[in-house]
């Protein structure tokens, strides 16, 4: 299955990637090639058989509900690009 | 003088407790290995001077975090972030008195099958360094290969602690999962990624999975071991039931000297007393693959969101903030980590998902099934662990597709949640064979039982002859 460049630069705007033009070039190629073999799931009719999301047979498991130690702010901020307090700073919007 | 090239990890440890060596001179004697023989290596993408404890040494893959100490997954997008915490792994290691000697080089992200897709350059082969290890936990497993540490931790998602053992000439053990906590390891796939041994014998490797393994309370996938770990000793396999499914062990690209050395592994099986028989995964091993590549980079593209420049790691820094994350992703990951992301976003999105993501979801299911019914009449399926021996470095890097094919019989098994076990089984060009060894969910102490008996059996010598 071969996708455009116009597919790829959606994807690539989906997945917050700047790509340079020899990425995109290169991406548009190779996951053509990957996506025609992986499309090989399609040829299976599996109507009527469940997914599997998780190997093992586990529902519902409940963490006690008591607060406890967690990390402090400067653990959380201590590899943070940029900071201002207690807060992570980032570029204006 | 210490040869840590032949040392296990049983050995280090009773030289301690003999009071023969100190813990201090152990550790001392990795670290000179490490001086001698890593710049030829780059096992290692930062080692130890020091590090506390009283027992012997362990290398961790350097996806597993590990406080106050550089925590990179092989990526540059996380260079010289300092983890404030240590993953449930580190710390069990360290309870027992296990000393970090340093972390081991891989697959950005654990995403390859070589170590070349390292951003801090490849891992060469102790057995022949224009070579490569296999990865994506190729430092740990060449590590331990060429003496630089007694044992190591690797991960798997799919493939990436056996297919580097098998390459390396060394034990590797992807644990069913669930044993294994994944809290403070860095993800990737999470319905897939396990921690698992890699050590110089079976019996090392026991021990290690009975130091990690456990429910973990702060992972919520993890359940405590149905029974405790054995560590083997029978010599043989009386009463062992071993099934050779065909579609494994007669894939397409199985190299004839790989295929000739199972064989002999599994005829020896006969010998040591197990019952061996044929079976069938008809649709396991053909549609593994593609089942792989769209349920492991949908889950690492969403896992992989969170490095986005704002919290921790690079942040490149132009005008606004949607510019910084995508200048920042663009700059940071390098190539494979981007093709997934790509390949999990386009399987997840809106008019693909039930054609892709949702469809491989129900494959999953009937890989599940047929393993199941295959192991209804044995205890271990055997084949190959990677169709190949070790090859060259660049032989794959430019064919994606090329090097997804290395994990072709690794990935089945972990689809299901199976353990499966790599033991080296014989040479082929001079290079390690690996056998794999799969059990049930839960089964691992049946799998070191045969991996055991078989090893001693093989008498396979793990050290590379050029280091010898």
């Amino acid at each position: 299955m071969a996708i455009t460049r116009a597919e790829v630069l959606h994807v690539a705007r989906l997945a917050r990637l700047a790509l340079t033009e020899e990425e995109i070039a290169r991406f548009q190629e190779q996951l053509s090639a990957i996506l025609e073999a992986v499309g090989k799931v399609d040829e299976l009719d599996l109507s009527g058989v469940e997914p599997t999301a998780h190997p093992l047979e586990l529902s519902n498991v409940w963490g006690a509900d008591e607060p406890r130690p967690s990390i402090d702010v400067e653990e959380a901020l201590a590899n943070a690009p940029d900071r201002e307090g207690s807060y992570f700073r980032v570029p204006p919007a | 003088m210490i040869d840590t090239l032949r040392l296990t990890a049983k050995e280090a440890n009773a030289l301690l407790t003999g009071g023969e060596l100190s813990s201090d001179e152990l550790f001392a004697a990795y670290r000179a290995a490490i001086d001698e023989r890593d710049p030829d290596l780059n096992c290692f993408l930062h080692v130890c001077d020091e590090s506390p404890g009283a027992g012997i040494p362990i290398a961790l893959k350097d996806v597993i975090g590990t406080k106050g100490i550089p925590t990179t997954a092989g990526s540059k997008i996380l260079e010289g972030y300092l983890p404030v915490y240590d993953a449930t792994v580190t710390e069990r290691c360290q309870a027992r008195g296990l000393r970090t000697i340093g972390k081991t080089n891989m697959d950005e992200f654990a995403m390859g099958s070589s170590t070349e897709n390292s951003a801090f350059g490849p891992t060469r082969n102790p057995w022949d360094p224009s070579r490569v290890p296999g990865g994506s936990s190729g430092g740990s497993t060449a590590a331990v290969a060429a003496g630089l540490a007694p044992w190591a931790l690797g991960s798997d998602t799919g493939g990436s602690v056996k297919q580097p053992a098998a390459l390396c000439g060394v034990v590797g053990l992807r644990p069913t999962y669930g044993t294994v906590s994944r809290y403070g390891i860095i993800a990737f796939a999470s319905s897939l990624d396990q921690v698992g041994p890699v050590t110089k014998t079976v019996a090392d490797c026991a021990f290690l999975y009975s130091v990690i393994a456990g429910r973990d309370p702060c992972d919520t996938t993890t359940v405590d071991l149905p029974h405790p770990v054995e560590i083997p000793e029978a010599e043989d396999l009386r009463g062992l039931r071993v099934g050779v499914p065909r579609e494994l062990n007669e894939a397409e690209g199985i190299e004839p000297g790989v295929t000739e050395s199972v064989q002999a592994a599994i005829e020896l099986c006969r010998e040591l007393g197990a019952e061996v028989g044929e079976c069938e995964l008809p649709r396991s091993v053909e549609y593994g693959l593609p089942c792989y590549y769209l349920i492991a980079p949908s889950e690492a593209s969403s896992n992989l969101a969170r490095y986005d420049g704002v919290r921790f790691g690079l942040r490149v820094s132009p005008d606004g903030i949607r510019a910084m994350y995508e200048e920042t992703r663009d700059e940071g990951f390098g190539d494979e980590p981007k093709r997934r992301i790509m390949l999990g976003t386009y399987a997840l999105s809106a008019g693909y998902y039930e054609a892709y993501y949702g469809q491989a979801q129900k494959v999953r299911t009937v890989i599940r099934q047929e393993f199941a019914a295959a192991l209804e009449r044995f205890d271990v399926l055997v084949s190959p662990t990677s169709p190949t021996v070790a090859f060259p470095l660049g032989a794959k890097t430019e064919n994606p597709l090329a090097m997804y094919l290395s994990d072709v019989l690794a990935i089945p098994p972990n689809m299901a949640g199976l353990p499966g076990l790599s033991i080296p089984c014989g040479l082929s060009e001079g290079l390690p064979v690996g056998l794999q060894l799969i059990g049930p969910q839960f089964s691992e102490n049946v799998l070191f039982r045969a991996g055991h008996a078989l090893e001693q059996a093989l008498a396979f010598d793990v050290v590379p002859p050029r280091l010898a």
